[in-house]
């Protein structure tokens, strides 16, 4: 930001709590005209708190929040939307079966006495499109065209609302090289044009590339700043940790005893076409790491029955064994926590207790009666062991922090005393101290003996945990990287299917 | 879910004595008797239909069934001369056998509960229409039939099932005891079994409580075998309670009182919620909302509409009760 210029937008000391977490704790953010800000920080830091108070999702609970110099409070997007705010999803919103000009004007349509003015839309359409440099016709069926494309075609809709600032939340997500390229000229074509940008991502290099200043949020709090040169990966890292990596992850490498679990020419059903082969031993933290979409979410459904295998075999403690069911999963000793916690790990409107005990029931059950005794114990020892905060047992769920949730799913899991713990993203949402304790535990359960196998997006986390870490790429094992030859290079060049050493 | 039960507790409470007051009359004992025993015979099927509610799906066919047991029933007793207590056993065993297919179809052939229990209700009517020739029948054989050889017997169950247990001045309708048993049965089983808590899991999230390890296609065919098991025995008491059963009609629009007596008794049609004590405390309010209308005299067209807008208002009171406590509680743990 010059230094003559006065922010177009501001907030200061800016503070949103929700049931059982405070999301921010007084953050500050300003951003000038025709200036793109990078927004960084590991998931849980506030990032997408923050986006939705500004686009007008939600409120903030206190602080000030100013846009051209006038205070603002938002009770709806469209309020947002008047100022000039908008907001990019993360998940498109655009609606597959209209046409690209219908979805542009979605809700605004040009209309001459209650009937749509086609003609009118379509030019109007026309010029946003070309704003954003997409070629395609204006009849084109949103749902029809690429991913990067509806991007594009949400942008083009956004500025058709004469947003002033957009917002833009993990763009290239599911973007393919290509396609981001492509968002990135659009992006600079809008700065010169004097649209400002906020952009949240996950992908430090893009943010060296686009940004012209990076504030860091970290536990709901500002972190930290980053102008011009000071704009370079470790300094990003720094500030998002804050901490060195060695002593957020604290790890021993213990020696592996036998193998646990062993994966042989198993193909998923998502991907029928690559036999997948891997093993975990005994003590051992195994990581996959991979692009989303890479196949790593089906290959622990599939070790675990949700989705079973189509072919292969699946041994474990060296016994080959039919997994169709979680059942059987569970009864071989393989436990999963799963990546959506909320569909997949809990039931979110029963307690503490009727959540921790849910698998552990029939073991302790008597013929089918419930054993109170054996639940309430089940329950304190997740409690106790995995450090939950909750007022007592009988909390619902839903209304726990997203570490405490994961916490309650370990919790179960651990009742059930596992030989194999599959963990898939199981930071995801989650507040850098509950993080910690995680990590922690994770290493105490291996040292214990129990095998490990997670699947991480965070390069940080697979660096920091993993003995040893395969690699995906579109459904195949890319590679397998011993401690010593992990780094986030030889990472990033197997996810993005280079399978030429560095 | 204490708070639950009190509110529709009160409203049965309300109306009882709101009618009490206007006419006297409700008060005597043949009416009472009336109530209770048509209460209880609404609250076994709503039993039933509450186990399938909680699972998150739906039973549209109850009437149906109940219809064709009350009909199969007549003819193994009455044309057939069967031995009363496996014609008994026959009538149970093809309302739990229709319930297994229901599950089956539910779970394996993936068809949505609503469709199938759709099919489900013009099927078992149409079969019930068939099997008699669409001629009303009853379970008490005539000297002429088959049957009247057992007809001692037949007189025993007909005592069993529509009898009266005297108590003082008031005769005890025995469906009441039978809907004392069910509902405790039902109550233990979805409190105190790990089937019930499943149930409950499962109607809440199901691919978290599969996740957890638990064969939710099994819990969810118990479900929908028990639903239509309870309307089975609903089925026998009809068939004993009525003498003459009409094959088109018996049961008719039964799945609807069912359906709304678990809902205004506090179950979620989304899943995962439901108490035993609401669901027969709900039958008995919709019961006397009826006997209320005729004893105050209001017209007996508008009986639908007053039971509809019953239903409504309560279910809606208690969306708004919920939202209150959710708030309530979300303002204490902040």
């Amino acid at each position: 930001m010059g230094a003559g210029s006065s922010p177009y937008l501001e907030v200061k000391e800016l503070r949103k709590s929700f049931p059982g977490v405070l999301a921010l704790k007084g953050v500050s953010l300003s951003l000038a005209k025709g200036e793109v800000l990078a927004l960084i920080g590991e998931n849980g830091a506030g990032k997408s708190t923050l986006m939705k108070i500004l686009a007008g999702v939600q409120p903030a609970d206190e602080g000030v929040f100013r846009v051209n110099g006038e205070e603002v409070s938002f009770r709806c997007v469209n309020d947002a939307m008047d100022k000039g705010i908008a907001l990019i999803h993360q998940e498109l919103n655009l609606c597959g079966n209209l046409d690209l000009a219908a979805n542009v004007f979605l809700g605004r349509e040009s209309a001459r006495g209650g009937l749509i003015d086609e003609p009118t839309m379509r030019k109007e359409a026309r010029k946003y499109l070309d704003l954003v440099g997409l070629d395609l016709p204006v009849e084109t069926i949103a749902g029809s065209i690429p991913i990067g494309k509806q991007q594009l075609v949400e942008i083009a809709k956004a500025l058709s609302s004469d947003a002033r600032v957009l917002i833009m939340d993990e763009p290239t997500s599911s973007l393919s090289q290509k396609e981001t390229e492509t968002l990135f000229g659009v992006v600079k074509d809008l700065r010169e044009k004097g649209i400002s940008v906020i952009y949240i991502s996950h992908r430090l290099g893009e943010v060296i590339e686009l940004a012209d200043r990076v504030t860091v949020f970290r536990d709901g709090e500002n972190a930290g700043e980053l102008t011009g040169d000071e704009i370079n990966h470790q300094n990003m890292v720094k500030l998002m940790v804050g901490r060195e990596l060695s002593e957020f992850y604290e790890r021993k490498v213990h020696e592996p005893g036998p193998a646990v679990l062993k994966v042989d020419q198993v193909c998923t059903s998502a991907f029928p076409g690559s036999p997948l082969s891997l093993e975990v031993k005994s003590g051992e933290i195994v990581g996959i790491a991979g692009l989303v979409g890479a196949g790593r979410t089906e290959l622990l459904q599939t070790i675990f029955g949700v989705a079973p295998a189509i072919s292969g075999i699946l041994e474990i403690n060296g016994k080959a064994l039919t997994i169709d069911s979680p059942m059987t999963a569970i009864e071989a000793g393989i436990a999963l926590a799963p990546e959506d916690r909320k569909q997949h790990g809990l039931v979110l409107p029963m307690t503490v207790r009727e959540n921790c005990s849910l698998s552990s029931l029939k073991r302790d059950a008597a013929r089918g009666w419930l054993n109170e005794k054996a639940e309430e114990k089940v329950t304190d020892t997740a409690v106790e062991s995995m450090k939950i905060k909750t007022p007592d047992n009988e909390q619902i769920t839903r209304f726990l922090s997203g570490g405490n949730q994961q916490k309650i799913v370990l919790g179960k899991w651990l009742a059930m005393k596992p030989n194999l713990l599959m963990l898939d993203e199981p930071t995801r949402g989650i507040d850098v101290g509950a993080k910690r304790e995680i990590y922690k535990l994770i290493e105490k359960l291996a040292s214990e003996g129990m095998a490990i196998l997670f699947v991480s997006s965070e390069m940080e986390e697979v660096l920091g945990m993993s003995d040893r870490a395969y690699v995906m790429h579109e459904g195949k094992i890319a590679g397998e990287l011993s401690r010593g030859q992990l780094s986030e290079e030889a990472i990033m060049n197997l996810a993005t299917g280079n399978l030429q050493p560095i | 879910m204490k708070k639950n039960i009190l509110g529709i507790f009160l409203l049965l409470v309300a109306i009882f004595v709101i009618t009490a007051i206007i006419n006297p009359k409700f008060l005597n004992a043949y009416n009472m008797q009336n109530l209770v025993k048509w209460s209880s015979l609404y609250a076994v099927m709503s039993l039933g239909v509450a186990f399938v509610i909680i699972t998150g799906g739906i039973d549209l066919s109850i009437g149906s069934v109940v219809g064709l047991v009350a009909v199969v029933l007549s003819i193994c007793l009455k044309l057939e001369g069967m031995d009363p207590w496996i014609a008994i056993g026959l009538a149970l065993g093809l309302s739990l056998a229709i319930g297994f297919l229901h599950g089956i179809l539910i779970t394996k052939a993936k068809v949505q509960p609503f469709v199938v229990t759709l099919c489900g209700l013009l099927v078992y009517r149409s079969a019930g229409r068939w099997l008699t020739d669409n001629q009303s029948i009853g379970p008490m054989p005539l000297q002429e039939d088959p049957g009247f050889a057992n007809i001692e017997q037949i007189q025993g169950l007909d005592f069993l099932f529509s009898g009266k247990i005297a108590l003082g001045s008031f005769n005890l309708p025995t469906p009441a005891l039978f809907l004392l048993v069910l509902s405790v049965a039902a109550a233990v089983f979805l409190r105190r079994t790990i089937w019930g808590r499943y149930l409950f899991a499962l109607g809440n999230n199901e691919e978290g409580t599969r996740y957890s390890g638990i064969d939710t296609d099994r819990m969810k065919i118990i479900a929908y075998a028990l639903c239509s098991l309870f309307a089975g025995i609903a089925g026998i008491l009809f068939a004993f309670e009525l003498d003459s059963v009409q094959p088109a009609q018996t049961g008719e629009f039964y799945e609807l009182y069912a359906i709304a007596a678990a809902v205004l008794g506090g179950c979620s049609l989304r899943g995962g919620e439901g108490t035993v004590l609401g669901v027969v405390i709900a039958a008995a309010v919709i019961r006397l909302i009826y006997n209320s209308i005729n004893m105050v005299g209001i017209s007996t067209h508008l009986e639908f509409g007053i039971l509809g807008l019953v239903i409504l208002l309560g279910v809606m009171g208690d969306e708004i009760l919920k939202k209150a406590v959710a708030r309530k509680q979300a303002a204490l743990r902040s």
